[in-house]
């Protein structure tokens, strides 16, 4: 038993709140000009120890990678009001300004910040406002109509960077009618070719800060897979010379085996309700996919085909699961409804489709598409089978869904270099994550937490 | 045990190894191998079973990779010689296993990978078994596009990775 367990610490290694160096920058490709026009003004701070951290900046980061909005350089701002009563929208309109976000960081004990701020439609603050009930922060108030947003709450000094995702949150739920998704974490395998360890399992708020090492192995990670309520992760190992699959929980970074069969166990994916995995398995000789109860481990086999049964991934709803085969030839995308066994082709255009997932919605199918021998990242429309490929980039792979449906993530080859890249569902905008040190891939971004 | 049988497998085994592993130490064996007559004399000069063991490993390590066509996984005519001396080996050692793992190149999907890398790797056992290797001694890893021999993306080293490498 001790021979074993020093065994499995010479395998791996489990490290939590360690850094892993990588801290993803992004280079915005494409799609800056058709971006909107938004200022997020410096806060005004009030008070003797300055945070180290600045709101604007982080919401204005987190605007720009939405692709939805361009927030304008501090230099370009024509003035710097600290609240709406202080906006000259005449002087915001020339620059061409739609919203203003104003703000101030109150001192008010140890460690203890009031953080106010107000969103501004200018436009409309523009053509005299006006006043108006309406239902903010969960209150009724009688507000401006120009004032989108209000709100004041009181955070200690390490909460600054979650608090600037929360408002940019806010920002663009109202500017946009649409949630915002810069609460949430991605996970992904960095590969340093020269460390001991050369595999780490990596979890990381959506834009690369905040890097926590989950794992390391000499031996390849892959298919990082969230739970539906954010705490765990499924993902597969090989550092028993095998693959297999683990579980584990993200906030005490204890883990648990899910499968070991013969030959294959791969590419896990949690049911909506996070009671069951799918996986792929070739423990009777040929990779098929499975649903497995998590609580009982006992399986039910989908698929049946002497070819390649691969990837599959869950319809929103839970009833259905899509997934890559080579039963036509070349591999497709296939459906299989969870209960009754009924399968059905999806995708009939490329040479390959592989490593499908629905959006959050439901309409549409994210998947790779090879067209004269191009990997890319593709969208088809569910309803009229209408198949867009989204990116130009080279051997794209592993793509995953924001969960508001806005973005996806996928890694793809930069230089010599496997980097991740951002595209939005409709093409338009694209970026690029280079990490510093290492190669990334599999990423997968986390539920809404 | 079979005696004959194990014999057998060594008159088939050794030549061929001890020719792949020439440049190594003993040119009298190397010499003498095209003869066929080798084991006898090997056994003859003392070497130690261990030692006669360690010699045919390190050959069969030698030679020990089959590549493969984009996308495909059947074997090529061309490693037919390499995968009858590691099938003589294990027909003569049916105490020993070999692990077969199966790699891809970079190109498609992570998971796709690792069913194609399996199905290359169970096309080397495949051939083993019809050459009378025991299902027992063969197990096949796939570590699809995870683990490649060389760095690189273009078809020179992509054509390098599309392997199934024999591991004793």
């Amino acid at each position: 038993m001790l021979k074993l367990i020093g065994k499995s610490l010479v395998a791996f290694a489990l490290v939590l709140s360690a850094k892993s160096y990588a801290s993803l920058e992004i280079v915005i490709t494409d799609g800056v000009d058709s971006a909107r026009p938004v200022a997020i003004v410096p806060f005004k701070f009030e008070g003797t120890t300055l945070p180290n951290q600045r709101i604007a900046d982080i919401v204005s980061a987190d605007l720009m990678r939405s692709g939805k909005f361009n927030p304008i350089a501090v230099t370009r701002m024509p003035q710097q009001p600290t609240n709406s009563k202080e906006i000259d929208y005449q002087r915001w309109m020339k620059q061409g300004v739609e919203a203003v976000v104003t703000g101030t960081i109150r001192e008010v004990g140890i460690n203890r910040y009031a953080v106010r701020f107000e969103l501004v439609d200018v436009f409309k603050g523009a053509s005299g406002g006006g006043s108006s009930s309406a239902i903010i922060g969960g209150q009724l108030t009688t507000g401006l109509t120009h004032v989108l947003d209000a709100r004041e709450t009181t955070i200690s000094g390490d909460q600054f960077r979650q608090y600037a995702h929360r408002i940019s949150d806010i920002v663009y739920e109202k500017l946009t009618g649409e949630r915002g998704a810069f609460l949430t974490k991605i996970a992904y395998v960095l590969v340093r070719d020269k460390a001991d360890f050369r595999y780490q399992l990596v979890v990381a708020d959506y834009d690369g800060e905040n890097e926590q090492v989950l794992l390391r192995a000499k031996e390849p990670l892959m298919s990082p897979a969230w739970s539906p309520d954010g705490t765990k992760l499924a993902y597969v190992t090989f550092e028993k010379r095998q693959s297999q699959i683990y579980i584990q929980d993200i906030y005490t970074g204890r883990r648990s085996i899910l499968t070991s069969f013969k030959g294959i166990n791969g590419a896990p994916k949690w049911s909506p309700d996070g009671r069951k995995m799918a996986m792929v398995l070739s423990k009777d000789g040929n990779a098929e996919v499975y649903v497995m109860d998590i609580a009982t481990k006992a399986l039910t086999k989908l698929t049946n085909h002497r070819r390649i049964d691969t990837e599959p991934s869950w319809s929103p709803d839970g009833s259905k699961i899509i997934f890559s085969s080579e039963r036509g030839g070349n591999p497709q995308i296939y459906s299989v409804n969870v209960a009754s066994g009924v399968t059905e082709r999806v995708t009939f255009e490329g040479e390959m489709n592989l490593a499908a997932s629905y959006t959050p919605d439901g309409r549409g199918i994210v998947m790779v598409n090879r067209t004269n021998g191009q990997y890319n990242i593709a969208r088809m429309d569910v309803e009229s089978r209408y198949m867009q490929v989204l990116t130009r980039t080279y051997l794209d792979e592993s793509p995953s869904i924001a969960p508001n449906g806005s973005m996806i993530i996928y890694s793809t080859l930069y230089g010599s270099s496997q980097v991740l890249a951002l595209v939005s569902m409709d093409g338009r905008f694209k970026a690029r994550l280079p990490a510093a040190n290492g190669r990334v891939k599999s990423p997968a971004w986390s539920p809404f937490l | 045990m079979n005696l004959n049988k194990v014999l057998k497998g060594l008159l088939v085994a050794v030549p061929v190894l001890t020719l792949a592993a020439c440049s190594s130490t003993d040119e009298v064996a190397a010499t003498d191998a095209n003869t066929g007559v080798t084991t006898n004399q090997v056994v003859e000069q003392g070497l130690s079973a261990e030692e006669l063991l360690r010699q045919q490993l390190e050959a069969l390590r030698q030679d020990n990779t089959i590549y493969f066509d984009f996308d495909k996984s059947e074997i090529r005519s061309e490693f037919a010689s390499v995968l009858e001396a590691h099938a003589a080996f294990l027909r003569a050692r049916t105490n020993i296993t070999v692990t077969v793992e199966g790699h891809t190149d970079a190109r498609g999907t992570p998971e796709y990978n690792i069913a194609l890398g399996e199905r290359r790797g169970q096309s080397v056992t495949q051939y083993l078994a019809n050459l009378g290797v025991s299902a027992g001694q063969m197990s096949v890893v796939s570590y699809g596009e995870e683990k490649p021999a060389v760095e690189g993306n273009d078809e020179s080293a992509f054509s390098k990775n599309r392997r199934a490498v024999l591991v004793y």
